[in-house]
């Protein structure tokens, strides 16, 4: 660290953690969903991945129509985003209704069953779309940069998806916490039997749940296409990592998977300037799976009594 | 007589009846050797180091209740010890000569190292490598499970943070090129102590040894099984805290089959490079590590050969499938996970369990009757006596 000047640091600085926002936010999307599925019905996910690529896939296909028609390039994305959100939300509908169904109460092998899923997504992808990466024209108002100082360099299209993330986050804060649906959700997770017995369809609300993490992913796919290529396997990619998100942050809390996800990009961010992004992943992960040790609730428990 | 006694005692018990070992055993040493031929036998033995590890997830998932999704560290660890050894040897300074600094493996050589880094000075000699294989694995399972089952992390957390250490062996070995080979791995091992251990009589000795060293693994595995461990492991995956309230140290328990499965793993490992004279991070990952989650699951997670089936057809099912049409394999093997989860939750064996043993019930029945009119015509004979 020693070769730069004090405001190159700060600029540094500045601009890896800005990188590391991009990574937070679709890292946060991500987290999001998986956290909702896992805090509330114990389902191990590992799909997930997958389920993002759907919705990278739809704004792709959004693009290529939408692309072709003139004057529409500019605000296609708007379009994109619910189609993203739709389609992942119904295939999630339709998974639950054929697979998840019969697994709850089994953890383990939902991980299983779900690790089957997403191979078979992939291939199916791969035979769809072709094994090469896709990737998506950027709408021209998304393509400069924000620049405060000489050093600093920001680029428009990140501010926008931060600004997309923090919306999804309201949203499913608002979702889980003052609508009618979320009071069904959260006594669900606290005692699924009394939840029964006072007239909530237990089993409606699993279903919607699932699917509404599942469309999450698709919105994270949408944000996703924005900063990088997809290809069938961007997906399995980002597993681990939001797992690690999920646990680290406490399932179940939605402050704790923020603070979790802003953490983890973070670190990684910062670190990969200095160490390369091999060695900054793998101190990132270390230091979480310590951390995990010394608190294994995460960070922040959720005060759900089972 | 007491010698006796404890001998006939290791043969009796509850799990993997000793028929099936045989029977597991008259497959691999008679039956496999005499229908393929050496190319077709070298691949039955590099599945079956897999099935070492599959027995090992039998052992710690099926019986004590803890997946590990990150078995392939340990099938990684035993395989880079041997392959650490065998590279050191196929490197001399005679046939690197061509090299800036002669008697160093090539892939440091290429990444401009000069001398053997610390860690691989012990893999100089074949005793110390020994040792490395049986003790590494057993010895990085002690330290995770005793950081996990203190702190009472279990289920779903312990098998992302398993996960988890995969990938962050894969992304260490890749990273650092110097002094592990990188993404590659290390490649090109032809001798062990200036024996070829590539030509056929070399395979065919190796495969033997392979097969002996499972069978082997397969026997300690029900013996700890059947004593009274084996009967605790069972009680504290189905009721953990009655378990801890009866007295019993759980995470001893738990870190003891943890890194008896992690023992079996390496020595898996150690024999896959022997055979295919190769290791690579592939062989550790997040993919490699579910895959052999996959085996233990098609065979049956309780059934100790159960595993070593499951790794041998799905291994086999995947070359030839795969070799035909690669993309319905993907298809098919995504299937085959969620079937077995959803219909087959206990694999190959249940179904074994559920029809195949009315095919064996009339050759026991006769076995029986035999076994009852001779003891009745030695009863008959002693009361004549009287």
């Amino acid at each position: 660290m020693s070769g730069f000047s004090s405001q190159e640091l700060l600029a540094i600085f500045a601009m890896q953690g800005f990188a590391g926002v991009s990574f937070f936010s679709v890292l946060l999307l991500m987290a999001l969903g998986l956290a909702i599925i896992y805090g509330q019905m114990r389902v191990i996910n590992m799909a997930h991945g997958e389920f993002m690529v759907i919705g990278a896939y739809a704004t792709y296909l959004c693009s290529i129509t939408f692309g072709a028609l003139p004057g529409m390039m500019d605000y296609y994305l708007f379009i994109a985003i619910p189609i993203a959100f739709g389609s992942a939300f119904i295939v999630g509908y339709i998974v639950e209704l054929a697979l998840i169904r019969h697994l709850y109460h089994r953890p383990l092998d939902t991980l299983l069953a779900t690790w089957g899923l997403a191979l078979i997504m992939q291939q199916g992808f791969r035979s769809a779309f072709g094994a090469r990466e896709v990737s998506v024209a950027v709408p021209g108002w998304l393509r400069g940069s924000y620049r405060p100082t000489m050093m600093i360099d920001i680029p428009l299209n990140g501010i926008a998806i931060l600004v997309l993330t923090l919306l999804v986050t309201l949203g499913v804060w608002w979702f889980l916490y003052r609508s009618r649906w979320g009071l069904r959700v959260r006594c669900t997770t606290a005692n699924r039997d009394m939840s029964g017995a006072v007239g909530i369809n237990t089993k409606r609300v699993d279903r919607i749940t699932f699917a509404l993490g599942c469309g999450i992913a698709g919105i994270a796919g949408a944000a996703f296409t924005t900063i990088s290529s997809t290809g069938p396997t961007s997906g399995s990619l980002y597993i681990v990592d939001t797992f690690l998100v999920v646990v680290f942050g406490g399932a179940g809390s939605l402050v704790g998977t923020i603070a979790s996800a802003f953490s983890i990009a973070q670190a990684q961010s910062l670190m990969e300037f200095f160490l390369g992004s091999s060695m900054a992943k793998v101190l990132t992960l270390l230091t979480v799976i310590g951390i995990l040790l010394i608190r294994p609730e995460g960070l922040i428990a959720s005060k759900v009594r089972r | 007589m007491n010698i006796m006694n404890s001998l006939y005692r290791l043969f009796q018990g509850r799990h993997g009846s000793l028929g099936s070992i045989l029977l597991l055993a008259i497959i691999l040493m008679v039956v496999m050797p005499m229908m393929f031929d050496i190319y077709r036998l070298n691949l039955a033995g590099r599945y079956l180091t897999y099935a070492f590890v599959a027995l090992g997830l039998v052992l710690c998932w099926g019986y004590g209740g803890i997946l590990s999704l990150g078995q392939g560290i340990f099938f990684g660890i035993g395989g880079y010890a041997m392959a650490m050894f065998l590279k050191i040897e196929a490197s001399d300074p005679v046939s690197t000569s061509i090299q800036s600094t002669p008697g160093i493996p090539d892939f440091m050589d290429w990444n401009r190292l000069t001398e053997l880094p610390w860690f691989w000075v012990p893999f100089n000699s074949l005793t110390l490598t020994i040792i490395a294989v049986l003790v590494l694995p057993a010895a990085f399972a002690y330290l995770i499970g005793f950081a996990m089952f203190k702190r009472r992390v279990s289920g779903v957390y312990f098998a992302i943070i398993t996960q988890a250490l995969a990938v962050v062996l894969t992304i260490l070995i890749i990273g650092q090129q110097g002094y592990t080979g990188g993404i590659n791995g290390i490649t090109d091992l032809r001798t062990l102590h200036g024996w070829d251990i590539r030509d056929d009589s070399a395979r065919y000795l190796l495969y033997y040894l392979n097969a002996i060293l499972l069978i082997g693994c397969l026997l300690i595995g029900r013996w700890v099984l059947n004593c009274k461990y084996g009967r605790i492991l069972s009680a504290l995956r189905d009721k953990e805290d009655r378990v801890r309230f009866s007295g019993y140290d759980v995470a001893n328990f738990k870190i003891f089959i943890f890194c008896l499965a992690a023992f079996i793993s390496g020595i898996g490992g150690a024999m896959f490079t022997l055979q295919v004279g190769f290791m690579s991070p592939s062989f550790i990952g997040i993919v490699p590590s579910i895959e052999f989650v996959i085996f233990a699951a098609v065979g049956g997670r309780l059934s100790l050969v159960g595993g070593v089936y499951g790794a041998l057809i799905v291994s086999f099912a995947k070359t030839m499938f795969a070799e035909a049409y690669p993309q319905l394999w993907q298809f098919l093997i995504g299937a085959v996970f969620i079937v077995v989860v959803l219909v087959l939750p206990y694999g190959l064996a249940s179904v074994y369990g559920r029809y195949g043993r009315r095919l064996f019930t009339p050759v026991k029945d006769w076995f029986s009757k035999r076994k009852a009119n001779s003891s009745g015509a030695s009863a008959g004979l002693k009361e004549k006596r009287s």
